[in-house]
């Protein structure tokens, strides 16, 4: 049993140069075996969970849940989140490894699958990857499950030597008995070790962070980098099954919309094309021998939509849905401290602004995907997937195959950013396809143009945010009402209490429970929300609502701070006196950052802070403004203050690849008419490239008395910053976005 | 029937005139690591070398290539991961998700053939692949790494090296 687990998740094994190698021969074997490759089907497969038992090795010894040790001294290490790129996987791999003891260079990593989790009654725990959970929320288990293998290794060559096993010292996989100058090794252990009973984890004192030796370091990536710059990493995009077909779909381009006929008979006789059918009542489907011809197949059928009640919606019908919640009183306050609309009300000096963010798409690189094959007795299914055992749930009841019947292998992401772990509408996609051919696996892509019409969109938000300064240049009161589109109203409804969603008010939340507080306090002070829904899908986008809501507060807090004719960080730093962490990032890029020296003649500063999944973020933005309305911004200064740093070189990856993320906001945004998403690809949907990157630098606070997230938290500062570099630039708030809503461009 | 040069072997493929290379590569020839990213030239997951220049093979008809072209796919633009350019990315670990960075590598390497010491206004007009991930900062790095011009590269280590960790 124990060996056979191994075999099956390793088919994802991945870090180690002989996996590598392997997918390499595996790879190549279609070049190299066929000197002229003929046909469409190829005579091998390329999968997880199909992958030849023989290339693992043998004789694997199951430590414990999370540690597996081959007669080599190759220490596998078990994940059971999702690698889409934020660097989880090493993280995870450095903890466990750090308890361990093992030898780092030494280390492979397999995932889970959650076939093995529910048969293990979910032992391996939570398999979702969002919220930038992934180390923060298994921390502690994983650290232990390191440390519980290591006491059975240890246990194991103490009792070989008959010696007590506090006698013993380990180092780097290396087990000394000084006492008698012998030496063992994980890997000869391994097999009486694995046979021991584990100690009780609550028994296990984890090691000081002072002490750790191999995470808190900045290690390289484990999660099979060259692969990934050599072709051979197989993405479920790449996935390769004996007789596999391939689908395509189009689903009404306007949400609320059906799928009224199509004319197959335009298509049916084009090379290829095996069937064209009713997927559901609002998408059609083609399955071909090829998916580029299941595509040109479907560019050519004529299909005839009812494009429903919302065929008129507009940017604009919405705009003005969602303007009426900014005065409405169908709001609820959630910070209601003192009185601010009073105090507003008579202070000698007040500014009030509408702000609008709009919603925007995840379009991540690898377009939605996933393979199923159902057979009589098994259904089995490829995805990228934030939430295997989610894909797992939607495989059995989609395809009515009881749970220990279904199996997910869940690839590394090609990109995630809560597009993928949410409702799982790929998933029900797929089934309904596969179901039409039996036993056949049917690969299932999208086009890019169906990833962008038919995403789970960042919901669109407004705010009107009204501020008073009282004579001493001091805030008199600060009211934020938000108007938007709800995502628990689509997503989740039983979130919302007593009619009141506090999820869009996301890092304006006056407690730390959430994650994600407000940086100020105030003796007058309100914070409203508005629900204002639309019939576009919205999900989950990298930072979710903090993105919003730290472009409302944070560069209305400039605006506050300029009719106060105070400096920005001065004026922040006043309010922050109980928020020492939030002031603590804030005190940290500004240092770096040299506030209030002299810049190059043209360039401004801009500052923002904001917190988010349990971290604490803040940034400064070099900018500046053409007279023609160009915008550059030169350089980024953060500071996060995620407690804890596993691997301090990914998080700075992870607060670089954020200001990307956040600074296409500034080019794009998912508009709407007729009913449907305008901005179909590329062409229309720019995204930020290298010429627009800035210079990015970071600084990592130490306080290290908690765990905050990594891969969402900087994103919030990101627009912020930037926006209130230029308004110190031009004079002028930028109130909406994207940039050229302000006839700006970015650069 | 068409007979293409791909990494070295000649593959003789049946496929419609006008299916893109980049299909032909990854359905006929089986070679995956050329991605889909966007189909229309815009976002180079599916950069390739055709006779040593870059070129997206999403749009390009397979009746398009001559049976002397030389095609370069990922796979093929070494033999054992050991161009100048997939030392560098590794080094500086450049790669987030990686589903983009097979173009990105495709792209920086036929950039250095033709200046091997290319300027960061190179860098800007040449790259114009597509990252979500934002791995931009390290592309630039790494490029210049690859290129033996240090500037850049020494900006990331100063960078990931800025922490008081």
């Amino acid at each position: 049993m124990k060996k056979s687990m191994e075999n099956i998740g390793s088919g994802q094994a991945q870090n180690q140069p002989e996996n590598t190698a392997r997918r390499q021969f595996m790879v190549g074997s279609a070049a190299a075996g066929g000197g002229l490759v003929l046909g469409m089907h190829l005579p091998f497969e390329i999968a997880p969970g199909i992958a030849p038992a023989a290339a693992q090795g043998a004789a694997a010894s199951e430590i414990n849940l999370w540690v597996v040790v081959r007669p080599d001294e190759t220490c596998v290490i078990r994940i059971a989140r999702a690698e889409m790129g934020q660097g989880t996987l090493t993280g995870l791999a450095q903890l466990v490894a750090e308890e361990l003891e093992c030898d780092w260079s030494k280390v492979a990593t397999e995932q889970i699958t959650p076939g093995q989790n529910l048969a293990r009654k979910r032992a391996w725990g939570d398999m979702s990857t969002s919220g930038s959970r992934g180390i923060r929320q298994s921390h502690d288990y994983v650290r232990r499950g390191g440390a519980a293998a290591r006491t059975m290794l240890l246990q194991a060559a103490a009792e070989e030597w008959k010696v007590p096993v506090g006698e013993l010292s380990v180092a780097n996989g290396v087990i000394t008995h000084a006492g008698s100058n012998r030496k063992t090794s994980y890997g000869k252990v391994a097999t009486a070790a694995s046979k021991l009973t584990a100690p009780d984890p609550k028994s296990i004192t984890l090691k000081p962070i002072k002490d750790w030796k191999i995470a808190g370091k900045p290690l390289r990536r484990i999660d099979g980098t060259m692969s990934k710059l050599n072709g051979s990493k197989v993405y479920a995009m790449d996935v390769k099954l004996s007789g596999m077909l391939h689908a395509t779909v189009r689903e009404c381009p306007v949400f609320g919309g059906r799928l009224v006929s199509f004319d197959d008979s335009k298509v049916k006789g084009m090379p290829g094309v095996k069937k064209v059918f009713r997927l559901n009542d609002i998408t059609v489907a083609v399955v071909a021998d090829t998916w580029w011809r299941a595509k040109k197949a479907m560019d050519a059928l004529p299909v005839v939509w009812d494009e429903g009640p919302n065929a008129k919606v507009t940017s604009a019908s919405i705009d003005a849905h969602l303007r009426t919640g900014l005065t409405s009183d169908d709001a609820f306050a959630d910070i209601n401290t003192g009185d601010a609309i009073k105090a507003i009300a008579a202070a000698p000096r007040k500014v009030e602004a509408v702000y609008r963010a709009p919603f925007t798409s995840h379009t991540t690189m690898e377009p939605m995907n996933c393979t199923v094959r159902l057979t009589a007795d098994k259904a089995e299914l490829w995805i990228p997937t934030q939430s295997a055992e989610a894909s797992m749930a939607v495989l059995s009841s989609s395809s009515g195959m009881p749970l220990d019947k279904c199996e997910v292998y869940a690839m590394d992401l090609g990109g995630g950013f809560g597009r993928r772990i949410g409702s799982q509408d790929v998933v029900r996609q797929g089934v309904a396809i596969a179901r039409e051919f039996p036993g056949v696996p049917v690969k299932m892509l999208w086009t890019r143009e169906e990833d962008q019409a038919h995403g789970l969109y960042r919901p669109i938000a407004m705010a009107r945010l009204s501020a008073g300064v009282d004579a001493q240049g001091k805030l008199a009161g600060l009211h934020v009402r938000v108007s938007g589109q709800s995502i628990n109203a689509f997503a989740n409804p039983a979130a919302i209490k007593e009619g009141r969603d506090r999820r869009q008010l996301q890092g304006l939340w006056d407690t730390l429970e959430g994650d994600a507080q407000i940086g100020y306090t105030h003796s007058n002070l309100r914070t409203e929300y508005a629900m204002r829904n639309t019939h576009l899908p919205v999900g989950p986008w990298r930072g979710v609502n903090t993105n919003q809501n730290g472009i409302f507060l944070e560069c209305f807090m400039d605006e506050v701070a300029k009719l106060a004719n105070r400096d920005p960080l001065e004026f922040r730093r006043e309010l922050m006196s109980e928020r020492p962490k939030h002031l603590g990032v804030l005190n940290a890029v500004a240092e770096k950052s040299g506030w209030g020296k002299p810049l190059p003649k043209g360039v401004f500063r801009g500052i923002a802070q904001f917190m988010g999944y349990g971290s604490y973020s803040a940034a400064v933005a070099e900018v500046s403004v053409s007279g023609k309305g160009e915008v550059k911004v030169h350089r980024m200064v953060f500071a996060l203050d995620c407690g804890n740093y596993v691997n301090p070189d990914q998080v700075a990856a992870q607060i670089e690849g954020s200001v990307a993320y956040g600074m296409t906001t500034l080019h794009s945004e998912i508009s709407v008419d007729a009913g449907r998403v305008v901005e179909t690809n590329f062409h229309n949907f720019r995204v930020m490239k290298i010429a627009e990157m800035p210079k990015v630098e970071v600084v990592l606070p130490v306080t290290g008395d908690f765990w905050g997230g990594v891969g969402e938290p900087t994103i919030c500062v990101v627009v912020p910053a930037i926006l209130n570099a230029i308004f110190a630039a031009t004079g002028k708030p930028v109130h909406n976005l994207p940039l050229s809503k302000q006839g700006l461009t970015l650069v | 029937m068409f007979q293409l040069n791909i990494n070295g072997r000649v593959h003789k493929v049946d496929a419609e005139p006008d299916t893109p290379l980049l299909w032909v590569i990854r359905e006929q020839v089986g070679l995956t690591g050329t991605k889909y990213g966007c189909g229309v030239a815009q976002c180079g997951a599916c950069s390739i070398h055709l006779n040593g220049e870059v070129v997206r093979s999403c749009l390009l008809p397979v009746s398009a290539v001559k049976p002397g072209d030389r095609i370069v796919t990922i796979e093929g633009l070494s033999r054992d991961s050991s161009h100048p350019v997939q030392k560098a990315w590794a080094e500086l670990d450049v790669a987030q998700c990686g589903f983009c960075q097979s173009g990105q590598v495709m792209a920086a390497a036929a950039l250095l053939r033709k200046k091997p010491k290319p300027t960061d206004k190179d860098i800007d007009e040449a790259m114009s692949n597509i990252c979500r991930c934002g791995t931009y900062h390290r592309i630039r790095a790494a490029i210049h790494r690859a290129a033996g011009t240090k500037t850049a590269a020494a900006d990331v280590a100063t960078d990931a090296g800025n922490t008081t960790v």
